[in-house]
């Protein structure tokens, strides 16, 4: 079930000068939502920006005795409407439609580890604390371009993670792609059955999948694909699966964001 | 006083005159979760074809100002798979089903239109020969006055079902291809259908769509929309049921006095899941500030000269 939020903004809190952290006050979509879950924001009261804009639940937001009051997303200027989302302001009230799509699920491996590349780590938040509530062995794998580009390192840290960090610039953790410390510990990893999962540039979600299928590592990936509705009315944010005998579109909103890897046909996914 | 929303067109009974428009609500069951979509008027599936489609690559859309492109490219199940797979679930909902019907030849409109003639829980069949997004079939019958008479009467023999073609505005003279549609027996037309358009991105200098062209909907085609609703209201007897850009009460109203008898809605659909009843509330307080106690005596109702 999705319900419709003409939710007040609690807080925006610029990260750099192209990423926020809106947190929006939306108590009851907040009890609804699972990890992995996404919402769709209305950027404008009118109609331009006509379509709403997908976005990961970042995090679940909760009052000093546990209970939800809202959700926050990771924002990345990319054009009008994340323009928008920029430059709202403490008291602004925004569309919220959520939660939507299929969460993380629920895995028994020894090991989960997390592989995001750059605004790739929103739904990895609300995973993470999931994981952690089990005492679930977690790493997160995280890269950017450089140092200034990783955010919100240390909450992972706090909720147990083993962090491994890497910028393309060396200016922060390992010089290189995140994909190359994955692989060394894949290799390392002996018997521990580990679940990968991942969200971030599509090569880099690739060569993720690639990786765990190599290790034969369960891998899941979250796709964020161009959405008209994000309730399955449209058909726009198809992606190509090969589970049948033929390889056929589904729609992103409702059979993802998140799928196994392994479905995925990478040539056929829009960059 | 209550207000009497219900609207007949040939012997199909709308509970009001707001339909989710097809394209643009799957098959109306992915929003079954989150909304009572037995209280629309009625549910307009996605095309359907005899055999199932995969439509067009990616991206499918792109926003345009106060709107977007679409190229969708009739992705479906067929309509066997909705016989068996979505109508029962439809059927035990309530929904007033209005099935869209795809064809690439007039035998395949004729084959699909007996199959759902043979169903049960379809209570009307729109034939699309309107969809500007696939080379073959659909818009070819709706771009010829000669073929939109020849596939109309066809499906006229092979169904009971009321009939209601969906006209492209993709032509010069719309209400010509209702007439054809009225002669050729039909219960009703829906129009309009999306309008053929371009985007390019000027980095690359390549369409934004894969398909290279799609169809423009949402609040900017509203306007020419309603001007072609008015056309067709002048020349056809039969109801008319129009679409194009409504967002919100206000837009519905004025399509019925244009000369509509019901309405879809299809692009604010994406923008607001809840509209539905936004609107009909909207459409309520107006006839009760009107005084207006039937919605069908409102259409065709434009005041014309000072």
């Amino acid at each position: 079930m999705a319900i419709d939020v003409l939710a007040e903004i609690l807080t925006n809190r610029a990260l750099s000068a192209d990423y926020n952290v809106v947190e929006f006050a939306a108590p009851d979509l907040a009890r609804l939502a699972e990890p992995g879950q996404f919402v769709m924001v209305k950027t404008s009261l009118g109609n331009d920006p006509l379509l709403r804009r997908p976005f990961s639940i970042f995090e679940i937001l909760r009052d000093a005795t546990g209970q939800p009051r809202g959700v926050s997303i990771l924002n990345k200027r990319v054009g009008v409407g994340t323009n928008l989302i920029y430059s709202t302001k403490p008291g602004d009230r925004l569309n919220v439609l959520g939660p939507l799509g299929q969460p993380w699920p629920r895995q028994t491996a020894d090991e989960h580890w997390m592989v995001a590349g750059g605004v790739g780590l929103a739904p990895f938040v609300t995973l993470a604390e999931t994981l952690a509530k089990t005492n679930a062995r977690m790493r997160l794998f995280y890269g950017g371009r450089s140092a200034s580009d990783l955010y919100y390192a240390s909450l992972f840290e706090t909720l147990g993670a083993t962090l491994v960090l890497t910028t393309e610039d060396g200016s922060q953790g390992e010089k290189g792609r995140v994909t190359a410390p994955l692989e060394r510990a894949l290799s390392a990893r002996g018997t521990t059955n580990v679940t990968l999962y991942t969200c971030g540039p599509t090569p880099m979600m690739r060569a993720v999948a690639t990786l765990g299928a190599a290790h034969h590592c369960q891998t899941f990936v979250s796709l964020e694909q161009v959405m008209g509705c994000g309730m399955g009315g449209c058909y726009s944010c198809v992606v190509q699966v090969n589970d049948h005998a033929t390889p056929h579109f589904v729609r992103s909103c409702i059979e993802g964001p998140v799928f196994d890897a392994s479905r995925i046909i990478w040539d056929a996914l829009v960059h | 006083m209550a207000r009497d929303l219900s609207v007949q067109i040939g012997s199909l009974s709308l509970k009001n005159p707001i339909i989710a428009a097809s394209g643009c609500f799957g098959y109306g069951l992915e929003y079954a979760g989150s909304l009572d979509i037995g209280a629309l008027g009625g549910v307009a599936s996605k095309g359907l074809f005899l055999n199932a489609r995969e439509g067009h690559a990616p991206p499918r859309i792109v926003e345009t100002p106060s709107g977007m492109l679409n190229a969708i490219g009739l992705q479906g199940i067929g309509v066997h798979r909705y016989i068996s797979e979505k109508l029962p679930e439809l059927r035990r909902l309530g929904v007033t089903n209005i099935v869209n019907v795809c064809g690439t030849t007039i035998d395949e409109y004729c084959e699909v239109s007996r199959a759902l003639t043979d169903a049960e829980g379809v209570h009307a069949i729109e034939l699309n020969i309107s969809c500007p997004n696939i080379k073959e079939g659909g818009i070819q019958f709706g771009c010829i006055q000669e073929s939109t008479y020849a596939v109309v009467s066809a499906v006229r023999k092979a169904t009971t079902l009321p009939l209601i073609p969906k006209l492209t505005p993709n032509v010069t003279d719309v209400a010509s291809f209702a007439r054809q549609c009225e002669d050729a027996g039909a219960d009703g037309v829906s129009l309009v259908n999306t309008f053929l358009a371009m985007a390019i991105d000027i980095e690359t200098r390549r369409p934004k769509l894969t398909n290279g062209m799609g169809g423009l909907s949402g609040p900017a085609i509203r306007p020419i929309a309603v001007r072609m609703v008015y056309e067709c209201a002048q020349a056809v007897k039969i109801p008319i049921i129009g679409m194009g850009g409504i967002t919100c009460a206000e837009d519905v109203i004025e399509f019925i006095i244009a000369g509509a008898a019901a309405v879809q809605v299809g692009t604010a659909n994406f923008v607001d899941p809840f509209v539905w009843n936004k609107l009909i509330d909207g459409l309520t307080s107006y006839m009760e500030r009107h005084d207006i106690a039937r919605i069908t005596d409102l259409t065709n109702t434009m005041t014309k000269g000072k």
